[in-house]
C-alpha cells in the first residue's frame, strides 16, 4: 500500500474536514492534548525522578511506579486519542514535518525503554526498591525516559511552527 | 484601574522586543513552559490524588506533600520565569484577550489556595482533617489549576 495516496485520502475524508473546519472541537482537542501532559508526563516524570534519585526518595520505588502506573497509562491513552484526532485533521502536512517524524521515533524509543525497564530490572524491584540509591540500570532508564519525553514535548510544540514545511 | 498603560509599558520593554524580533525565541520559551507544566502537574496530582484516597495510598499525606513541595515551588518558578517573557512579547494582545484575564484570576486563586488551605490540610496529616474535607480540598485544587491551564491554552485562540 502506498503511503502518500492513503494520507491524501485520509485528509479528504469527512472526519478530517470536520475537525479542521470546526470552531470549537479542534481547540478543545488541542487543549485536552496539552493538559493531559500533566497526568501522563507529570506522573511519569515523578517516577523517573525517583529512579534518578531527585524526588520522592523516602518512598519505595515499587510504590511510586506501581501506584502511579494506571494513572499514567490512562493519561497516555488520552494523549494518543487526542493526538490521533489532531493528526487526522492534517495528515499530509503532519507526516511530512520533520519534528513530527522525530517525535514519533522518540515515542517509540521511550516505549522501548519502558518495556525493557519493566521486564528486566523492575522485576526484582523488591530487592532494591526500598533503598534511596537505585541500581545503575534503573537510573539509566529514568534518565532515558526523562530525555526522550522532553524531546517528544519539544518536537510536538515545534511541529506547530511552519519553519520546515 | 485601567491596566492598559501598564501593558503598553510591558510591550515596550527590551526583552519583549527581543522576543518579538526573534524567529525561534518564543517557541523555545514555550517548550520550557510546557516542560515545567508537566512537572507542576505531577507535583500537584501526586498530592491531590492522595488526598482523594488514590495514587500512592501507602504513604502519609504529609510525607508526600513534603516530597512534592520543592517540585511544586520549582516548577511554579519555572512557569513564571518562562511565562513573563512571553507576556512581555505580546502584552497588548494579552490585554485584549479574555482567556488571559481568566488565567490570571485562576492563577491568583490557585496559588492563594495552594499555599494556605491546601498546605494546612496536607501538613495536618491523617488524624485531624476528615476525609471529606481532604477530598474537597483536592477537588478545589484540581479545579483551580485546571482553570489556569485551560484558559492559558486559549490565549492562543482568543
Amino acid at each position: 500500500m502506498q503511503l502518500a495516496p492513503f494520507l491524501e485520502r485520509l485528509e479528504s475524508s469527512w472526519a478530517s474536514v470536520a475537525i479542521r473546519e470546526s470552531i470549537l472541537f479542534y481547540p478543545l482537542v488541542e487543549t485536552t492534548h496539552v493538559l493531559t501532559l500533566c497526568l501522563f508526563l507529570g506522573l511519569t516524570a515523578t517516577w523517573d525522578l525517583r529512579l534518578v534519585g531527585l524526588a520522592m526518595r523516602g518512598v519505595p520505588v515499587s510504590e511510586v511506579v506501581g501506584r502511579l502506573f494506571p494513572w499514567s497509562i490512562a493519561g497516555f491513552a488520552i494523549m494518543v486519542l487526542s493526538g490521533s484526532l489532531l493528526f487526522l485533521s492534517s495528515p499530509v502536512r503532519a507526516s511530512g514535518n520533520v519534528f513530527f517524524q522525530i517525535k514519533m521515533v522518540a515515542i517509540a524509543l521511550a516505549g522501548l525503554n519502558a518495556f525493557v525497564f519493566h521486564n528486566t530490572v523492575f522485576r526484582w524491584v523488591a530487592e532494591w526498591g526500598e533503598s534511596r540509591r537505585v541500581p545503575t540500570r534503573a537510573r539509566v532508564a529514568g534518565f532515558c525516559s526523562l530525555g526522550l519525553w522532553a524531546a517528544v514535548v519539544v518536537c510536538g510544540r515545534m511541529q506547530a511552527y511552519n519553519w520546515f514545511d | 484601574m485601567d491596566w492598559l498603560p501598564v501593558f503598553e509599558w510591558l510591550e515596550a520593554t527590551s526583552v519583549g522586543a527581543a522576543i518579538r524580533e526573534s524567529l525561534w525565541l518564543f517557541p523555545v520559551i514555550e517548550c520550557f513552559h510546557l516542560l515545567a507544566l508537566a512537572l507542576l502537574g505531577g507535583a500537584v496530582l501526586v498530592v491531590d490524588l492522595r488526598l482523594l484516597g488514590l495514587g500512592i495510598r501507602s504513604q502519609p499525606v504529609a510525607a508526600l506533600g513534603r516530597s512534592a513541595q520543592p517540585w511544586l515551588v520549582g516548577s511554579l518558578a519555572a512557569m513564571a520565569a518562562t511565562g513573563v517573557p512571553m507576556l512581555l512579547s505580546e502584552a497588548i494582545k494579552c490585554y485584549y484577550s479574555p482567556p488571559f484575564w481568566y488565567k490570571m484570576s485562576f492563577l491568583a486563586a490557585a496559588m492563594l489556595f495552594t499555599f494556605t488551605v491546601r498546605r494546612f490540610v496536607v501538613s495536618a496529616g491523617g488524624g485531624r482533617i476528615a476525609p471529606l474535607w481532604r477530598r474537597v480540598t483536592a477537588i478545589a485544587s484540581l479545579g483551580l489549576w485546571f482553570g489556569v491551564g485551560f484558559s492559558g491554552r486559549w490565549i492562543a485562540f482568543y
